[in-house]
């Protein structure tokens, strides 16, 4: 159970895959700018990546290694279009806003890394919880990226006003910048350092150290 | 024994890479059809509300948490013979398709090439149009408008003010240009350029227009130019001729001259 423990709590911070190993960045720039559908595309992102997971990993003994991708991706793909589907019923004005996004899920380098690098190796519930990690690892960055973007952009959170905006007779003046791209790579790049601060052990070593060399050495 | 009898199994054989691909396209597709047919009424409904909120919208009608379909009731639809530009009973506006009809033999007619600036090769002969009203006098015309963009048939909705002239608003309800730059077309600040523009100069052509660029704030005349859109040209192009070919003779135009008049005759 610790080992499912690990796999489920390991890429929340530790190997996060935004924040460590920098995957799934367009979409964190994309779908950030309010709250609502940001909470959205986690759902649809974790949900797709345990799905994906686990049926995978039901069919690892059987795939053929040379057509491996293109069977994870009809898996992936038929998934996403049932998550879009369903968001289409069920959840119509968000699913507007995140427009392509949620079909660009299935080119997501999370979900087909995960399914490459774990489910084709290991057994049905840990590959299932693997994704369900790594889902949540991606949500975690999404949420707080998503929240500083609509608090300090529009002054509200999930469309509920917290700060009064000078438009609407309040105080705060909005941050227009917030509502752009440039600024989730801003906010990311911020928590890449606050993290990396926190945990010493994600920090890279330098590819090259300039060596000095005493002039007497140099012959 | 399963341990033995999978290290004899081959899953790089031709045969296990046919039934693997084979099987799992046949059970993939019957999921995401399965799933597609089974949510449809739910996503048509969705759809046809987002279309009268669209309309609610244009008209600047639209709050939010109200009833939509209670709202949509102060609006008066009714059906237009575009040749004449008389009201008729020929259709109901409530469940008339414009894209069926006009494929309809008996209810559509095509349009000459040269005249079919909209890119849409046939239109109906019939279309419906929705009334604002203010008390007894009409507030608004909101005219359906569609056409070619780049990638996609542009459907929405055109405001008039009762002079049949000055726009009061454009939306879409559906389309699929290209996220982020052709989609603009439904996005604030580009859309909120057309309230005030005029269709005609005076005479029956429509002058309204999608330019390149910004429009120069001192043109004499900038009120039939809407900014373009970079990066997004042949879906602006798109849209001039939809609104151009719709306000146009071949569209509203007969049934907007009669606004444009009343006004005169006053």
């Amino acid at each position: 159970m610790s080992e499912a423990r690990t796999i489920l709590i390991d890429p929340l911070v530790d190997n996060n895959p935004v924040t460590l190993q920098m995957l799934g960045i367009c979409s964190a720039l994309a779908v950030t700018t309010s709250l609502l559908p940001a909470l959205l595309m986690c759902v649809a992102l974790t949900s797709v990546a345990a799905l994906a997971g686990a049926a995978i990993s039901a069919l690892r003994h059987r795939i053929p290694n040379n057509i491996r991708i293109i069977v994870h991706m009809t898996i992936i793909a038929s998934l996403v279009i049932l998550v879009d589907q369903l968001l289409k019923a069920y959840a119509f004005e968000t699913s507007k806003q995140l427009s392509v996004f949620v079909g660009l899920i299935i080119t997501n380098c999370i979900v087909l890394g995960r399914a490459e690098a774990f489910a084709m190796k290991n057994g049905v519930v840990m590959s299932f919880v693997d994704g369900l990690g790594n889902g949540l690892g991606y949500s975690i960055i999404l949420i707080a990226v998503a929240t500083l973007r609509e608090l300090f952009g529009a002054g509200t959170l999930l469309g509920y006003p917290v700060f009064e905006t000078v438009s609407n007779g309040g105080w705060y003046e909005a941050n227009g910048l917030m509502l752009l791209p440039p600024s989730a790579f801003f906010i990311i790049g911020l928590l890449i350092w606050g993290i990396r601060t926190w945990r010493t052990q994600q920090v890279e070593k330098p590819e090259y150290q300039i060596h000095e060399v005493h002039r007497t050495e140099a012959y | 024994m399963p341990d033995k009898a999978k290290k004899e199994f081959d899953r790089d054989s031709i045969s296990n890479t046919l039934i693997v691909a084979i099987g799992l396209s046949l059970v993939c597709s019957v999921i995401v059809s399965s799933a597609a047919i089974v949510l449809k009424p739910i996503q048509e409904k969705n759809e046809e509300e987002f279309r009268q909120q669209i309309i609610l919208d244009v008209a600047g009608l639209m709050q939010p948490d109200a009833d939509i379909n209670l709202l949509f009731e102060s609006i008066d639809s009714r059906m237009v013979d575009l040749e004449t530009g008389e009201y008729t009973d020929a259709a109901d506006p409530n469940t008339f398709d414009a894209l069926v009809a006009a494929g309809d033999p008996a209810m559509g007619i095509a349009i000459p090439k040269e005249l079919d600036i909209a890119l849409i090769g046939r239109r109906a002969k019939y279309a419906p149009v929705y009334l604002v009203m203010d008390g007894a006098e009409i507030d608004q015309v909101i005219l359906p408008v569609y056409g070619k963009g780049l990638w996609s048939t542009m459907l929405g909705y055109l405001s008039l003010a009762p002079d049949g002239n000055t726009i009061r608003g454009l939306r879409f309800y559906a389309h699929a240009e290209t996220p982020g730059l052709g989609d603009q077309i439904d996005k604030e600040p580009w859309r909120a350029q057309w309230a005030g523009k005029l269709v005609y100069d005076g005479g029956d052509e429509p002058q309204i227009r999608v330019i390149k660029g910004t429009v120069p704030a001192n043109a004499p005349d900038a009120m039939y130019m809407v900014d373009g859109l970079a990066g997004a040209t042949l879906t602006a192009n798109g849209v001039t001729g939809l609104v151009q070919y719709w306000t146009g003779p071949n569209g509203f135009g007969p049934y907007l001259k009669n606004f444009r008049e009343d006004i005169t005759d006053e």
